[in-house]
This record gives structure tokens, sequence and C-alpha cells, in this order.
């Protein structure tokens, strides 16, 4: 016998709402455009600074140029590895462009060029993929967290450093970068719960890249977009060419100033595609096709501002040679200073575990010492 | 001279005291965690913080282990000192990547640019009829990650003391609270609480001759009783209190074990892999023609915490700390 069949069941039955329950918050707002914005070759670019666009331009060209030549140094064995962001520079670009200098910038491991775009030393940056030490700058003093290596795990770092900064009245910025795959992390999703219940200053800049490592978004998420993944948390969600750079820039540009004024996260994601293979070490071929490589290779974000900007009479021969030549120099530059072989002390190998050693320590310190200043007589 | 109030505390009212002075002495302090907030933690150890020093002080965070340490990362990076609560031992394992793979490392990551304070408090162990996931020991983790110091009072004073020290640190400190003896009482006083020396020193609870036992935590009560139930047998032990399990003290341990002779581990984590294994052997590189027997230990079993109604099979008491005692040959008197 069933509760309904009980007599007087049917009754007594009264169905009722949950007491007090109704959603937070409409979700339509939050949610994206369904196509990612894009500024260049549409009206919207009639509005865009031009200066901005040349400062930008110079950006992507020296950015391609540095990719290029630090995937030539794995080649000599000067780089133990690097993961290129060839085809991705607007974001790069854009992403450095977008912060003011007291805000912060949160990397991941391919995000080595939108360090240096902001203003980092390239050599420094390259530090923890030539092997001399895992961080070759001083984070406080550039306002960059380390590259991060586990995917996601710099998220809450830059929704903790938005929120103290919060705190103590400042008026600061975080930007934590993540790639399509990074979206799937734990972490990932606590930084941006996080950020939403506390609406700590930060801004997340998802580049969707089309690949982890070898998985295609496809078999990564079954979300529409990862944008509309913004809803779930609270906040919005925007979509954005990610090749476009003026695009990138004035969505991120307008995500950091609502964090600024208070107005809590964002969530961006910056549609773009991984031209070069994961890391030199990967094998693309195995898992995409030339074809697919090729229409993107088409939609380049180099190409799509240049255009842009000589159709408009803002850019001519002489600016496009003068921004190669800039771009030469700097890869020069770095090529020679990458060829010197660094300076490593082992002895340091004991100094930054504690702020002070403990005895254990100091007895392995003294063991290398002995053991250094044996080879040295041997020599 | 002033007399300050001395009444009988608890390890948990000490442990409060620690974070309000703290955060009372330096507006750097904020503690954060799930329930730490308006319900003073399930353990009551951050009771009234929020009510004094402010929501931004005290933060209830969302339920997420990893994000409570990786947010407190990013909070230490911009100059404040966070302590963190884990609420039970086996809740910390969702941080265990940001912990290993963030905050023990990064002074080191960037020499010393970046130094973390941070204080992660994970009430731990059995022996309060906890369910499953609420009585882990898992120090032996946190010990296996270079740049994190681990230590875990087992006094009201050290309680207060050694949290004091964990919040002043400039390193992370993991900051194992014995759960069962966060009732624990002393005669304390608050007014004029006392001042461990810092991390890394060990303390000789209780002189003696004939053999030592080397513990910490919750297991420290234990060897005190087994101390005074052997000293009724004529036997004299020694028992050293580690404290900190991170930076080791070889020195007052080696010293203890030079005069006894003789050493005994007791700790209740699991014993293969466990702590003991390295105290042990640190102990007998150090003082192997001092040794009079092998150095034994006293440990859980090697199995999952056990369900609350078996536990007490599995916690090491004061009967196993006595037979092991009686493995070292004892010559009574000698």
């Amino acid at each position: 016998m069933t509760v309904q069949e009980l007599p007087g069941a049917a009754d007594a039955y009264r169905p009722t709402p949950p007491p007090a329950w109704k959603p937070r918050t409409d979700p339509a707002p939050l949610l994206p455009d369904p196509e990612p914005y894009r500024v260049l070759g549409t009206d919207a670019a009639a509005g865009a600074d031009p200066e901005l666009l040349l400062r930008l331009y110079a950006q992507l060209v020296r950015g391609r140029r540095y990719n290029v030549q630090a995937t030539a140094l794995t080649k000599q064995g000067r780089l133990a590895v690097y993961p290129s962001s060839t085809g991705q520079e607007a974001c790069e670009v854009a992403a450095a462009l977008a912060l003011e200098e007291r805000d912060w910038l949160f990397p991941s491991y391919r995000d080595t060029l939108a360090a240096v775009a902001r203003g980092l030393d390239p050599v420094q940056a390259l530090t923890l993929l030539r092997g001399d030490w895992h961080t070759g700058y001083d984070p406080r003093e550039h306002r960059i967290a380390p590259l991060c290596t586990p995917l996601a795990t710099q998220l809450p770092h830059a929704v903790g450093l938005a929120h103290a900064a919060r705190l103590k009245g400042d008026d600061v910025v975080a930007l934590a970068m993540v790639g399509d795959g990074g979206t799937s992390e734990g972490d990932f999703h606590e930084a941006l719960n996080f950020a939403a219940v506390w609406r700590a200053p930060v801004v997340f800049l998802v580049q969707n890249n089309g690949f982890a490592i070898s998985v295609p978004l496809a078999k990564q998420t079954a979300a529409p977009s990862l944008a509309h993944k913004a809803v779930g948390y609270g906040m919005p969600g925007r979509l954005v060419d990610g090749n476009d750079a003026a695009a990138v820039h004035e969505v991120l540009g307008e995500a950091v100033a609502r964090a600024r004024r208070g107005g809590g996260p964002t969530l961006i994601e910056a549609v773009t595609y991984r031209i070069d293979a994961h890391t030199n070490a990967d094998d693309a071929t195995r898992y995409r096709g030339e074809s697919e490589v090729e229409t993107w290779r088409a939609h380049d974000p180099i190409r799509l501002l240049e255009r842009e900007l000589t159709e408009r009479g803002l850019l001519d021969e002489d600016g496009i040679r003068a921004a190669a030549e800039a771009a030469e120099t700097m890869a020069a530059d770095l090529r020679e200073r990458m060829n010197a072989d660094p300076v490593l002390d082992p002895m340091d190998l004991f100094e930054h575990v504690y702020a002070e050693q403990t005895s254990q320590l100091r007895e392995q310190s003294a063991q290398l010492r002995a053991e250094l200043d044996a080879e040295g007589e041997a020599r | 001279m002033t007399t300050a109030a001395v009444k009988p505390a608890s390890m948990a009212q000490a442990l409060q005291r620690a974070m309000r002075d703290a955060m009372a002495e330096d507006p750097a302090v904020h503690v954060l965690g799930e329930d730490v907030g308006a319900l003073g933690g399930v353990f009551r150890v951050t009771d009234g913080l929020a009510k004094e020093f402010g929501e931004d002080r005290c933060t209830d965070t969302p339920l997420a282990e990893a994000g409570i340490l990786g947010t407190a990362v990013g909070m230490a990076m911009y100059g404040l000192r966070p302590v963190v609560e884990m609420q039970f031992d086996a809740f910390a394992y969702p941080a265990f990547e940001q912990l290993i793979s963030h905050v023990a490392r990064m002074r080191n990551r960037t020499r010393g640019g970046m130094p973390l304070p941070i204080t992660v408090r994970v009430p731990y162990g059995g022996g309060i009829g906890g369910v499953e996931h609420h009585s882990d020991s898992s120090e032996a983790y946190y010990m296996a990650t270079p740049g994190l110091h681990v230590v875990a009072p087992s006094t009201v004073d050290d309680a207060y003391g050694l949290l004091r020290a964990a919040i002043a640190s400039d390193d992370p400190v993991v900051f194992l609270e014995p759960k069962r003896l966060y009732w624990s009482k002393a005669q304390w006083s608050p007014e004029a609480p006392s001042v461990v020396e810092p991390i890394g020193r060990a303390v000789v609870r209780r002189p003696g001759r004939s053999a030592t036992l080397i513990t910490y935590g919750p297991s420290v009560p234990v060897c005190m009783e087994a101390a005074e139930a052997a000293a009724a047998e004529g036997w004299d032990l020694e028992v050293v209190d580690l404290r900190s399990l991170v930076p080791f003290d070889d020195e007052t341990v080696c010293a203890s074990v030079r005069r006894t002779g003789r050493a005994v581990v007791v700790h209740e984590s699991t014993g293969f892999g466990g702590p003991g294994g390295e105290i042990a052997a640190r102990v007998t590189e150090r003082c192997f023609h001092h040794l009079e027997a092998p150095v034994l230990r006293v440990a859980g079993f090697d199995i999952p915490y056990p369900p609350p109604m078996l536990e007490r099979h599995h916690l090491p008491g004061v009967d196993r700390v006595l037979d092991a005692v009686a493995r070292l040959q004892w010559e009574a008197g000698s």
C-alpha cells in the first residue's frame, strides 16, 4: 500500500514551496553574448584609440618574434622547454596592457609573453624554462606572480591578493590567466566561487586555444562555452575573439575597471588557437590536421591588426619595418644574453628553504661545501 | 610584583587567546576558514574573534579547503599573515596541492623574495570518537615536504606559546592541534601567558635515567602516565616532548638518549612510513655507541584510521608503551 492509498492521505497532502526560496540573481545579465566580441574589421573599430592600436601592434610583433626566438633557443639546448604562445599574442599583450602598474598579473606557464609585455626583462622571464632557478625575478617588484606550472592553482592566489588589497583600501586589480584545460581543475572552481562571494577585484582570463596538450575542448567540457560557466558563480561572463587585440583589450579593460570600482570579478573567455604544439617536446600532428591550423593562420592576430591599421592609414611600410626591426633588436639581445652560461652558486640550494636554516640544512650545506671544495682541489 | 590570575584553562582557550593576542598586536593577522566566524569553529577555538575583530579579520569562507589555503597564499603575497583552519585533519587533503606546490615552496621559488607567513591550523588525531575522516594523524605527509614547519603542542602553555610563534614566523607552519587535548586543562594565566622558545626546540617533560620516551602532541600525556606507572616498578623514564617535528631538535633528543642509552618513539600515526622511522634512524645514526637496545617504536597500526568503536585498540596506550619499555631488556635499578 503506497502513501497515496492510505485512507485520508490524499487530503492531508499539501505541496508547499520551500520557505523563502528564490534565485539570488537573474542569470540573464551574466550570460555571455553567443558570438565572441570583435572590433577589428567591424564598425566598432572606428571607436578604437589609434595610439593604443599602434602600441598593441608593436607589442604583437615583438611578442611573435619572442616566441620564435624562444623556440629556437630550445633547439640550441638553451631552454629546457618552451610552451609557445604563437597565435595567442593578442591575449598576452592585451592582458599586460590592460593593467595599471599597481595591478598584479598571475600568469600560467604559457604566459611568459604577458610578463614580458608588462615590462619584465625577457631573460628574467625565461629563468624557469632555462632551469637556472624557478623564478628569475622578484614578484613584488614587478607585481607579476611566479609563472605557475600546476594548472589553475594560481587563480586562488589572485583572489586572495585582490581581496587583501581591497581590505587594505588599495584599488589594486589582479588579473589571473588560465588555459581551457585549466578550467576543469578544482582550483578554477574554488577561485571563481571565492572571488564572487567576496566580490574580489579579479579578472579571470581563459585563453581557449583549443587544446589541453592534445585533448580538444569538446572532451574538456560540455558547457556551452567556458564563459557560460560564469553564471554559476554569479559573475558576468564575456566571450571575445582572442586574436583581435583591440577587442581583447577593450573587454579586459572594462572588466578591470569594473573590478577596480568594486563591481567584483569577471570571467572572460578569449577564443584563440595554439598555432605551435603544446611545447617543443609535443607532436601536434598526432591530434590535429594541418587544414585546421591553416584556417587559424588566416585569422592571425598580427595580420588582423596590421590590416586595420594600414587600411586606416595609421601604418605604412615604414611603420611595419620599424616594428619588425625593434623586435629583431630584442631577439638579438635575448639570443646573446641567453647564450651566456648563467653563473650558478650550488650553495643557493640551501639558502631559501626557510628564513633561518635548520640544523639539518646546515649539516647538509656543509656536506655540499666539502664536496665542492674537494672537486675544486681535484681539478 | 603583580600576581596574574592563574586558573584552570583549556588548550582550546589558550589557542583562542593566542590568535586574539596576535590579532590585537598585528593588524596583518587574519583568521579564515569554514565556520570560524559566528560559530567560533566546530571546536570553538576561534570563538569571539569575528565579534571582536570583525568579519574581515575572522572570515567564514566557502567550504573549500584548497580555496581557503589558496586565497591565503594570495593574502600573504600582499603582506597579510593568514591563520587558516582546516577543521579536521582529513579535510585538509584537498588543500595538499596548494600546501605542497605553493605554500611550502614560494620562499624557495622566489629566492627569498616572497616568503609566505601562513599558519595552517589542523585539528588532528584520534581519541574523540570521531567517525571516518575525523581522526587522521597526517604529520608524516607534512614532514616529508621541505619548506614547512610542523609543530604539535601537548600542553596548555605550549598551545599558546607555539601558536604565537607560528603566527609570528615568516615561514609557513602546519600547526597540529591534538583534538583530544582541546579540553585538557591546566593552571594558566591568560594575563601573563608564558612564551615558549622559538619553534624547533624539544623539551624534557620528565627527567629520567633508564630510557627515553620520544613523543609529541596527544601521546605526551600517555607517555607521562606510562612513566609514572613505570616509576612504581623502579623504572626511571625520561619523556622528551618534541613540540616541533620540523625543524627537528636532534640536540635535545640525542642528549637524552646518550644519557639513558635506550629509546622508544611513541606516536598515534602509522608506524610504517611514519615519523617514528625517521626519528629512530636519526637517533641510531647519532647515538649508536650509546645505545643498549634497538630504538623501538610504539605507533598506531598500519591501517586506515579505525571506526570509533575500535579506536582504543589502535591508539598507543600506556600498556603498549610499557610493553615496549620491557622489550628494551630492562635491568631495573641498574
